[in-house]
């Protein structure tokens, strides 16, 4: 299976990155030997078999709801890029 | 080097217990071969001295405390597990400044037993890679030869023990990122069950795969480790509720009479012949024991590797995207736009192998694909499952070679799906798996690992036989004796 650049970029858009044509024609060279070889699990029977997306399939016990407070405001912010002390910063969206 | 940085780490637990030895003489030992072979092998990206230093003086003047069963001993965290107030990056530019708020729950019930954080460890970037040579920061060596791979995504955990830096040292196994490094290294490394030690502070690259566990030099050292980190935590809600058995206990069995040994024919070949070599002796050790060797099969077991790729890449490329420049990590600052900020933020901060496994998920979970790839990966999945279950009806473990190979040489191999075929298997299902050193390679001189499986939450029996074998093998040296 041959991923295209332009599959590449649509596919880099979605998970946001900006690729260089470099970067965009290394990743869909190796994306494509990686379908390659993937597109063996379609060679499998695989009828009447239910997806198995975790090891875990009873349903998860749920903590109470209950509201606490585990660090304060300041802690929360500590890591961010950009803050005014109260909130995280983004550029203005409108 | 110090005969203290030698030991295993229970023994170093029973010095300090009985005040034969300091906390403060066993962290010098520790220190010192920090500062001897950090410069060769890489293995930490953070170093926590002076605190750990602080630590040691307090537990000195407190004195031993029995209740607390890592009292003093002096461990490493791979640097993708959260650890209060010390940077962690998981190997990544995106995250080169965070610092959690808490720590892991296996890392804070670690803490809770005694245990000193000396170090975080080198990973491939955000636990993306199988050599270490991923990380933004450092390439890590083997400590056996420099000129070869530690393995990874855990590399630096498992160099850093190896080279006795430390007693122990945790890390997360997605596909194998722990039990091949161990392997690779000379050292014991443990995958308990899906569920058995909580997720929570691990940071997350497929969810319904990670699991933090131990590499250690000893299997009772594993084991003791992995009784302090195991058990419920209700903010894992994958978190298993089963009570942690005593792990130690019964470790000292001399003979595997009643053992059925199951061999999987599919993991049995395209081998190295050293490899084939060391772990088919091991076979003839076991028998001799008592073990009966079972031949079987399990069928799916040549889906393992692409079906792990795919679901590794679908979960983490929606696990990743969390990194966005906006409460934590890189921000690209010259945008004045949002959507750019995620963009370049991204592209700036993350490395290509990261941006490859992204890619690939984002291919397999769109609407096109969803079925062929990733629904039909997660069928299989189900498969290789019912193989174990099926297995468990002839035998009582599975035995296999953990690697097909010893460590290949630094950039020769830099691509994680071709090193996962014999370890991702577990993963899958949710089983235990444990790698056991069990010898050099004749030609290579590097160590040799054998992986021995069980059913889910049968740890005991898995520890209970690596024991038995350990016994009867020649111990690896130090390769900084």
């Amino acid at each position: 299976m041959t991923i295209t650049i332009d599959q590449i970029h649509a596919l880099a858009r979605l998970a946001h990155f900006d690729l260089s044509p470099e970067q965009a024609s290394q990743l869909a060279q190796e994306i494509s030997d990686m379908l390659g070889v993937l597109q063996q699990v379609q060679t499998v029977e695989t009828t009447g078999v239910s997806p198995m997306y975790t090891p875990v399939e009873q349903p998860g016990r749920l903590r109470a709801d209950e509201v606490h407070q585990d660090f304060s405001r300041a802690q929360i912010l500590a890591n961010a890029p950009e803050t005014d002390g109260k909130h995280f910063i983004v550029p203005r969206i409108m | 080097m110090s005969q203290l940085a030698k030991l295993s780490l229970i023994k170093i637990r029973d010095l300090l217990q009985t005040k034969e030895v300091s906390v403060q003489e066993v962290l010098t030992a520790c220190l010192d071969q920090i500062q001897t072979t950090e410069p060769q092998i890489a293995a930490l990206l953070y170093q926590h001295t002076e605190k750990a230093k602080t630590q040691a003086q307090c537990l000195d003047a407190q004195g031993p405390n029995p209740q607390k069963p890592l009292w003093g001993v002096p461990i490493t965290i791979a640097d993708n597990i959260n650890t209060a107030d010390i940077p962690t990056t998981s190997g990544s530019k995106m995250l080169e400044t965070f610092v959690p708020l808490q720590d892991a729950h296996c890392v804070a019930k670690l803490k809770n037993a005694g245990a000193i954080i000396l170090g975080k460890t080198n990973v491939d970037e955000l636990g993306l890679g199988a050599s270490t040579e991923n990380s933004a920061f450092a390439i890590s060596k083997n400590p056996w030869n420099p000129a070869h791979v530690p393995g990874g995504s855990c590399g630096g955990s498992a160099a850093s023990v190896a080279s006795g830096q430390c007693f122990a040292s945790i890390g997360i196994d997605t596909t194998g990122s722990l039990r091949q490094p161990a392997s690779f290294c000379g050292l014991v490394g443990f995958k308990a069950s899906y569920g058995r030690v909580s997720r929570h502070g691990l940071m997350a690259c497929a969810s319904s795969l990670d699991q933090a566990g131990p590499m250690t030099r000893t299997v009772a050292d594993t084991a003791l480790i992995l009784e302090v980190m195991a058990g419920h935590d209700p903010q894992d809600t994958t978190s298993c509720q089963t009570s942690v058995p005593n792990f130690i206990h019964g470790l000292n069995e001399n003979s595997l009479q009643g053992l059925r040994l199951g061999l999987p024919a599919e993991y049995w070949q395209d081998l190295s012949s050293e490899v084939d070599m060391v772990c088919r002796k091991v076979l003839d050790l076991a028998q001799s024991l008592g073990a009966e060797l079972v031949p079987l099969s399990l069928p799916h077991t040549p889906y393992v590797d692409a079906v792990a790729t795919i679901l590794t890449a679908a979960e983490a490329s929606s696990n990743l995207a969390r990194l966005d420049g906006v409460r934590y990590g890189y921000r690209y600052q010259q945008t004045q736009d949002l959507n750019d900020l995620y963009t370049y933020s991204r592209s700036k901060g993350l490395g290509m192998e990261v941006m490859r496994t992204v890619l690939l998920g984002t291919h397999v979970l769109s609407s096109t694909n969803y079925e062929p790839y990733y629904n039909q990966a997660a069928r299989i999945r189900r498969l290789i499952q019912q193989d174990f279950i099926h297995a468990w009806t002839s035998c009582d473990l599975i035995c296999a070679p953990t690697c097909p190979t010893t460590a290949p040489l630094l950039h020769a191999s830099n691509k994680p799906h071709q090193a996962i075929g014999l370890t991702a298997a577990v993963n899958l299902a949710g089983l235990p798996g444990l790698t056991l050193p069990v010898g050099l390679g004749e030609e290579s001189t590097l160590p040799i690992g054998l992986q021995l499986m069980g059913p889910y939450l049968e740890e005991g029996i898995v520890l209970r036989t690596a024991a038995t074998l350990e016994q009867h093998l020649p111990s690896l040296q130090f390769p900084f004796a």
